[in-house]
């Protein structure tokens, strides 16, 4: 069985305790994804597995035989840069750089999420048919990720300029 | 401290006392930034443009590459066996169910480690890095509670990890000092920092405060706090032949190197320590045991290791921030003048470090009291020793001197703001030396029209919003401008019009790579494109701390004189048969990619005219940057005005910060987008300290009980709001670049005005961090 690592099919490991992170950073040698707890309390390792955030630290990479990985890595490169990306650069959402793969993949579930009216502790009217992506209830959706540089101002800034309402549409597909 | 080096340190420090006169009266132009930079001049170049991090798009798209993230072949992984004892000895261990386990490859103790000299302990010496002088891995004691006892290595972390919970240690536990109280019973002793006492006094302030008019006089704690870099310490090394390869999550390259050094024996220039991106430092990256245990482990098996601290590693071989109890006693007149000024307390470190929280710092250029007693007491504990984390001393320190004032505001009924203005003072309070630049009161001006400050109801506890109280408080922060010694710098000139820049500095986030290349490029009247700034490698020139917000100021002092140096060197190689012919260097500027004449800018040659008519494809200088007399001649300081709104639920005491203003005065701002980036982490850090941080510490076992991220809680995008920042950017005469150190200043100020913000918004005075509900149920 293999797992599916932006686009390409990787084996997956024999030891079944090596988790989905360390099977990216050690084995595929993916290392845009971070470790800052293996614990699931920072959010650094945040991927995308079938487009839904999760928390790779606390998943084992065999759990997700079959599945579609993307990390960092995949959602852009220098020259070639996600839309979320190039605004982090832009607002600066970011000082040390270290939690911001995990801030953006991230983001880029919670767009899906918001897109899919999947509600918040804050979100007002659960019954309702679109949910606004105030500063609110982004801040509320993105605070399972720390930045101790403290970003977060940028970050807001960046999520919220990339995931106006049009955008979000289109995550939504 | 042994009683020797205490005598060491007290000697160094009179030696200090006695140039620092020698300084305070010689000339400003014999001093360092008598002559003011003249890049303060150039108002329309590179610098203060928000430019973005030129780093930027490789750390967006994960490949900016950490130290522990370098492959290195036939590379195995450690992971560590810690104490569970404050003090004692290891009295037996069982490693032969780790060794068998599977992928295993060696597991290191005190019994088979390599020999290693002791480390040198930061500010033993000028490039010395150590957190303490305790041997690492030599011998059966045990230190503290956390202190790594066994390292095991196997092919891979899972293997490594599991082994590791196979060693059996058997511990003989001695009695071991770790309560404050127990400690403070026994007595305390006289703080001595970088060899100077933190003791100053003028006048009798306790006589003046008995007699004064109207006084305030309360006791203020603050407990431990861990920097919680999101990036775990990590490292990877590697023996090549007689160089020891290191690739460090660092903030002080160059020390380390030497450090290292010093315990294997080794000439510094054998330990190569590379650190281009650091995920965060805050004073916690510098050299602890894991570094010194992955070379000893890789050393013992003949390998490359990789060595990742896990998150209650980083807790226990990491140290943090120590607690503090300080008193703040003020007498003032009835229009609020300053009679007497108190502030002295007691803090926490080890035998084996060299580092008292200096919490009186901020106070002692604070304000104009007639009177001043300034003190810090340490006590000794047996633990993990403490260390430097963002603002030392002044990020507590201000939380008790700026609560203080606020109090004394109420208890005068005179506007906290105004308050602050009637104390300003006219030269430093404590030293006499007179001020470089301080334009607090125009921060305080501007910050309090911005944010709306004549809407604040100085009575407490009226202002209501359904079930929250609203309240208004604000705070002096304030940093001190630091240069240290020892930066130096290579700058490299291409015929092709490119120059490289060489320094041991550091990027940790702080956006020096970004700020230092357009400084770089402005110095030397290039495009920033063919500007490259080169640093995190301990081979390059120069020994540069990023720490004490000095980064900048070194840098900007060390390219200067080499840029210098570089001017003197193109002026001889153009020789006669250039415009430039018969000038002296200091005529000289450089623009439009060449030199000119300072005041005739048409006489103008360029770089690659000058190299390609002397026949040279490049040329490269390196210069020292000047000691750093400025510090000693003129005081030199960063402020904040801080204002801050808070919400507190009155249901369940939930305090929530809605609104926040950083009013700075900081000298020149190079790059406003990363210093906004600056002042809002060091605020939002600040927000942490004043409403959720703590380290909590056993006081029985000596121990972290919360070595986590979940238990030990930071500030979360929920708890933060947009958090405005100003500044006057009003240039420092005497600073590189017109420009003072801001890594810092955003944490300073920052606790005091939350709490007093509290304060206005419920009546409720909390004088003990963290703020959290259960304080205001």
């Amino acid at each position: 069985m293999t797992i599916v690592v932006n686009g390409a099919a990787l084996d997956a490991p024999h030891d079944a305790r090596v988790s989905l992170l360390d099977f990216l950073r050690e084995t595929c040698g993916l290392s845009g994804t971070k470790k800052g707890c293996d614990q699931g309390a920072c959010g650094a390792c945040t991927v995308l597995a079938d487009g839904e955030r999760i928390l790779s630290c606390l998943s084992l990479a065999v759990q997700y035989e079959g599945r579609s990985i993307t990390t960092i890595e995949g959602l852009g490169q220098p020259g070639r840069l996600h839309p979320l990306q190039q605004a982090f650069v832009e607002h600066d959402g970011f000082q040390c750089g270290y939690c911001t793969p995990g801030q953006i993949c991230s983001a880029v579930g919670m767009a899906a999420e918001i897109a899919r009216g999947v509600p918040s502790h804050v979100t007002v009217d659960l019954g309702g048919e679109d949910i606004l992506l105030s500063h609110e209830e982004l801040r509320e959706r993105m605070s399972g990720n720390l930045c101790r540089c403290g970003a977060y101002n940028g970050i807001v800034e960046a999520i919220a300029e990339t995931y106006g309402a049009e955008t979000l549409a289109e995550a939504a597909e | 401290m042994s009683i020797a080096s205490d005598a060491k340190q007290a000697l160094q420090g009179a030696v200090q006392g006695v140039m620092a006169k020698a300084v305070a009266l010689a000339p400003d132009s014999w001093i360092p930034g008598g002559e003011p930079d003249p890049l303060i001049r150039e108002r329309y170049g590179h610098i203060g443009k928000p430019l973005s991090r030129i780093d930027g798009p490789l750390k967006v798209a994960g490949r900016a590459t950490f130290a522990a993230e370098f492959p290195l072949e036939d590379m195995v992984y450690a992971s560590l066996v810690f104490s569970t004892i404050a003090k004692g000895r290891i009295a037996a261990m069982d490693t032969s169910h780790a060794e068998t386990a599977p992928g295993v490859v060696a597991v290191m103790d005190h019994r088979n480690a390599p020999r290693l000299a002791p480390p040198p302990v930061f500010m033993s010496a000028p490039k010395a890095a150590n957190g303490d002088n305790l041997p690492i891995m030599q011998e059966s004691e045990v230190n503290w509670n956390g202190e790594p006892v066994a390292v095991v290595l196997a092919e891979t972390q899972e293997q490594a990890d599991h082994a590791a919970s196979l060693v059996r240690v058997t511990f003989e536990a001695a009695p071991a000092l770790t309560s404050l109280d127990e400690a403070r019973e026994q007595g305390t002793k006289p703080a001595l920092f970088m060899g100077q006492p933190l003791h100053d006094e003028r006048g009798d302030a306790e006589a003046a405060l008995a007699a004064a008019e109207v006084k305030v006089d309360a006791l203020y704690t603050t407990p431990r706090h861990n920097h919680n870099a999101i990036e775990l310490h990590g490292v990877t090394v590697a023996w090549q032949g007689d160089v020891l390869r290191i690739h460090d999550a660092s903030q002080l390259v160059a020390h380390t190197a030497w450090s290292i050094g010093q315990m294997f024996d080794m000439p510094e220039d054998k330990v190569i320590v590379t650190s281009p991106f650091v995920g965060g430092g805050f004073g916690g990256k510098c050299l602890w045991q894991h570094q010194v245990l992955a070379a000893l482990a890789a050393k013992l098996c003949s390998r490359p290791v990789r060595l990742v601290l896990s998150r209650e590693g980083v807790y226990r071989v990491v140290g943090g921030r120590s607690p503090t109890e300080q008193r703040v006693a003020l007498g003032a007149d009835r229009e609020g003048h300053l009679k007497a000024l108190v502030h002295t307390g007691v803090t926490v470190k080890t035998a084996s470090n060299a580092m008292p929280e200096p919490f009186i710092l901020p106070t002692r250029s604070a304000y104009a009291s007639e009177t001043l007693k300034l003190d810090v007491q340490v006590v000794e504990l047996d633990m993990l020793a403490n260390t430097f984390m963002r603002a030392p001393g002044e990020s507590v320190g201000t939380f008790a001197l700026e609560s203080a004032m606020d109090e004394l505001a109420e208890a005068l009924n005179i506007d906290p703001v105004e308050l602050r203005i009637r104390n300003e003072p006219e030269k430093d309070p404590s030293s006499g030396l007179p001020f470089s630049s301080r334009h607090i009161v125009e921060a305080w001006r501007t910050g309090a029209a911005r944010f709306g400050w004549d809407r604040r109801d100085p009575r407490p506890g009226l202002r209501r919003e359904g079930e929250w109280l609203v309240g208004m408080g604000c705070a002096t922060g304030t940093y001190p401008y630091y240069r240290m010694g020892g930066g130096a710098a290579r700058i490299t000139l291409m015929q092709d019009g490119q120059a490289v820049v060489d320094i041991a500095a550091h990027e940790m986030g702080m956006g020096t790579a970004t700020a230092q290349t357009q400084v770089a490029a402005e110095r030397l009247g290039l495009p920033i494109e063919a500007v490259r700034f080169n640093y995190g490698d301990s081979t390059l020139p120069g020994v540069v701390l990023a720490g004490g917000s000095q980064q900048t100021a070194a840098i900007g002092a060390s390219v200067g004189a080499a840029h210098r140096e570089l001017v003197k060197q193109l002026l001889k190689l153009a020789g006669n048969d250039s415009p430039l012919a018969g000038l002296k260097p200091d005529d000289v500027i450089s623009r439009d990619q060449g030199l000119c004449k300072a005041d005739e800018t048409a006489r103008h040659e360029s770089y690659a005219s000058i190299l390609s008519r002397a026949q040279q494809p490049s040329v490269s200088v390196e210069a020292e940057g000047p000691p750093p007399l400025e510090t000693m001649h003129w005081s030199m300081h960063s402020h904040a005005a801080m204002f801050c709104e808070v919400r507190v639920n009155t249901v369940t005491g939930e305090p929530r910060v809605s609104r926040f203003l950083g009013s700075f005065d900081c000298g020149r701002i190079l790059n406003p987008k990363t210093a906004t980036s600056q002042f809002r982490g060091g605020i939002i850090m600040g927000l942490g300290l004043a409403l959720m941080e703590e380290a909590q510490f056993d006081e029985r076992k000596g121990r972290v009980m919360n070595p986590s991220l979940s238990e030990y809680h930071v500030p979360v995008h929920m708890d933060v709001p947009e958090i405005d920042v100003i500044w006057t950017d009003i240039p420092d005469p005497h600073a590189p670049m017109g420009a003072r150190g801001i890594g810092e200043i955003g944490i300073t100020g920052t606790a005091a005005a939350v709490a007093n913000a509290v304060y206005n918004a419920t009546g409720k005075r909390v004088r003990d961090l963290p703020l959290t509900l259960d304080k205001l149920l």
